[in-house]
């Protein structure tokens, strides 16, 4: 082939771009990126990956894809004696360990009928609160990271720090405590507790304050979440969430306090609620509740009845180890519940609490036998996660980051 | 013990409610049921979305949690459940429905309730309940290509072969 035969420029020109089918604009601004955002993305707080579509930096669509951390704990839990489903159920949401354990316990004492000795009752709020706020210094962290802070980081992390060695010395174990059983909880609170506990209720408000000092002052973090992203509270009733999100939007609606489980009707406290429901909002109700939860934390320690901290119902909860040296029923309770379990009379139930990120509730079908028939977690997260689009559509990518943080989604309550 | 929110509709005032419901559609609730403080109102699958529509209208205007169970060996084994509660007056309800694996087609809540999406998808990928008129019918938990819906009672548990890059190399396929 000579040179003249292989005309290099007429065969440029013969390549057009509408072989490609499909229509480029003459207006740069009218271009849509369509991107994938995660699933390994720091930001994301978990394996969440979200198909965003893109004009210029403003959000035009935006649709959540998830299931990458999906470990079929719903399906393992049918195949475990109702005890066993504790440990399994505590590690949905792994941030809430206390509350995923409290709401299947709760569900499965509705099922049997069973009553919660007073103190249980107590000392399961002193801990529910106590992961409250661990969750909530988790979040308070995070979403500062997105937003560049690192400090806040390091400061959450230094209070959750005491809170882990409350849990360990409650129950010998910093995370997934199975702490709460059916029935009550595993053990009394260790001697020094009380004491480890007070101490840490003396420094975590003056703590808050400097946590709120410290951004709350910051005009770079006002900016970032003053009129961003706002939802109103009609819109997110219609999706389903609930929690310091609707809160947030006005809509003082905590199950702690309209349908009280657990003696929350004992405790003073309040429900702390915003008003444009923008990331502002969201951010300041987290704050605010953790005070409100060393309040409770105090008044439950203040009034901690005396009595058993487990029901004294020999086929439910497991018998005293010093009872097995002289009582031959007790020994025979012992063996059944821990080779078979104990059984649940036939019959549904769902139980709802107030988890850190809304309404956590746990559905329970039992067919009388000592094993679940389904085991359903309504897990907070995954209903919010739908309010995202709704949330960030028409803001920039860099306010996504920003909403995304403060709806606080934790993927392992999300796919379970 | 009972369920915490759950104090109204008690024993007659489910019945009452049952029965205007009834009133309003012919032959839309099968059975009621009141179990630990609780209301139950089983719906044929068919009226459901007017069923719901009904009570949104009588205070009950917040889904809380739309969830799917299987019955087996129990016919029809499957059930879609919804938990409806009343802001106002702090009362829950039960509203369930049951279908056969054969017809499993129950007609989608989600225009009426934007937050059944993600559940009803979640049903569909667990149960294979099919939800007509929902606008993205697709898996949510298990990959798209799945075949099988797990959470079935008699779905086999267990693990699953996985396809590794060196054993496709090697000409088996999954390592035995």
């Amino acid at each position: 082939m000579s040179a003249t035969d292989y005309d290099y420029r007429a065969i440029e020109e013969s390549i057009t771009m509408g072989s490609l089918g499909r229509q480029v604009s003459e207006n740069l601004h009218d271009e849509l990126l369509t991107l994938n955002f995660g699933p390994h993305h720091p930001a994301t707080h978990g394996v969440l990956r979200i198909l965003v579509t893109l004009d210029g930096e403003v959000v035009r669509e935006l649709k959540p894809i998830i299931g990458y951390v999906h470990t079929g704990i719903e399906k393992t839990a049918e195949q475990k004696s109702y005890w066993k489903v504790i440990p399994v159920i505590e590690r949905m949401d792994y941030l809430a360990y206390y509350f995923n354990a409290m709401a299947f316990c709760g569900s499965v004492e509705t099922l049997l009928d069973c009553e919660v000795p007073k103190r249980a009752q107590y000392l399961r709020v002193i801990h529910m609160e106590l992961n409250r706020i661990m969750s909530h210094l988790v979040w308070l962290g995070t979403s500062c990271l997105d937003l560049g802070a690192i400090s806040m980081f390091w400061y959450g992390f230094r209070e959750r720090e005491r809170i882990l060695d409350l849990f360990e010395q409650s129950s010998g174990q910093r995370m997934h405590t199975r702490y709460f059983q059916v029935g009550g909880v595993m053990e009394d609170i260790p001697v020094g507790f009380a004491e480890k506990l007070r101490q840490f209720l003396a420094i975590m408000p003056e703590r808050v304050d400097q946590y709120e000092a410290i951004l709350n002052k910051n005009e770079i973090v006002l900016q970032r979440l003053r009129h961003v992203c706002p939802l109103d509270a009609e819109s997110l009733m219609d999706l389903g969430v609930t929690g310091p999100l609707l809160r947030a939007a006005g809509v003082p609606w905590d199950l702690r306090k309209h349908a009280p489980y657990s003696s929350y009707e004992d405790f003073d406290f309040l429900v702390p609620v915003g008003e444009a429901g923008d990331n502002y909002d969201r951010f300041m109700v987290r704050i605010r509740e953790m005070r409100q939860s060393v309040r409770i934390i105090e008044q439950a320690l203040d009034g901690l009845p005396e009595g058993p901290w487990i029901t004294e119902d020999r086929k439910v909860a497991l018998p005293p180890r010093h009872e097995l040296a002289t009582s031959m029923e007790a020994l025979i309770h012992h063996f059944k519940l821990v080779t078979e379990g104990f059984r649940v009379p036939p019959g549904e139930s769902y139980y709802p609490i107030e988890s850190p990120r809304g309404e956590l509730g746990c559905f329970v079908r039992s067919d009388g036998s000592s094993k679940p028939a389904r085991v359903h977690m309504r897990d907070p997260s995954f209903v919010n996660l739908q309010a995202t689009e709704a949330m960030c559509q028409g803001s920039y990518i860099a306010d996504m980051i920003a909403t995304l943080a403060a709806l606080d989604p934790v993927l392992g309550g999300i796919d379970r | 013990m009972a369920i915490p929110g759950a104090k109204l509709p008690d024993a007659t005032g489910l019945e009452l409610l049952a029965n205007e419901l009834r009133d309003a559609q012919e032959g839309s609730v099968v059975d009621t049921l009141h179990f630990r403080g609780k209301g139950t109102i089983e719906v044929a699958p068919a009226h459901v979305r007017s069923t719901l529509q009904r009570l949104r209208e009588k205070g009950y205007g917040f889904l809380c949690s739309v969830h799917g169970v299987d019955y087996y060996p129990e016919e029809p084994r499957l059930g879609v459940h919804y938990e409806l509660l009343d802001m106002e007056r702090v009362d829950r309800l039960t509203v369930k429905l049951r279908v056969s694996t054969e017809t499993p087609q129950v007609e989608s809540v989600t225009p009426d309730w934007p937050t059944a999406n993600h559940q009803e998808r979640e049903i569909w990928d667990m149960f294979g309940v099919v939800f007509e008129g929902h606008p993205d019918p697709r898996r949510i938990l298990m990959p798209e290509d799945y075949e099988g819906h797990p959470q079935r009672r008699d779905f086999p548990i267990g693990g699953e072969p996985i396809l590794f890059t060196i054993d496709e190399a090697q000409g088996t396929h999954y390592p035995t």
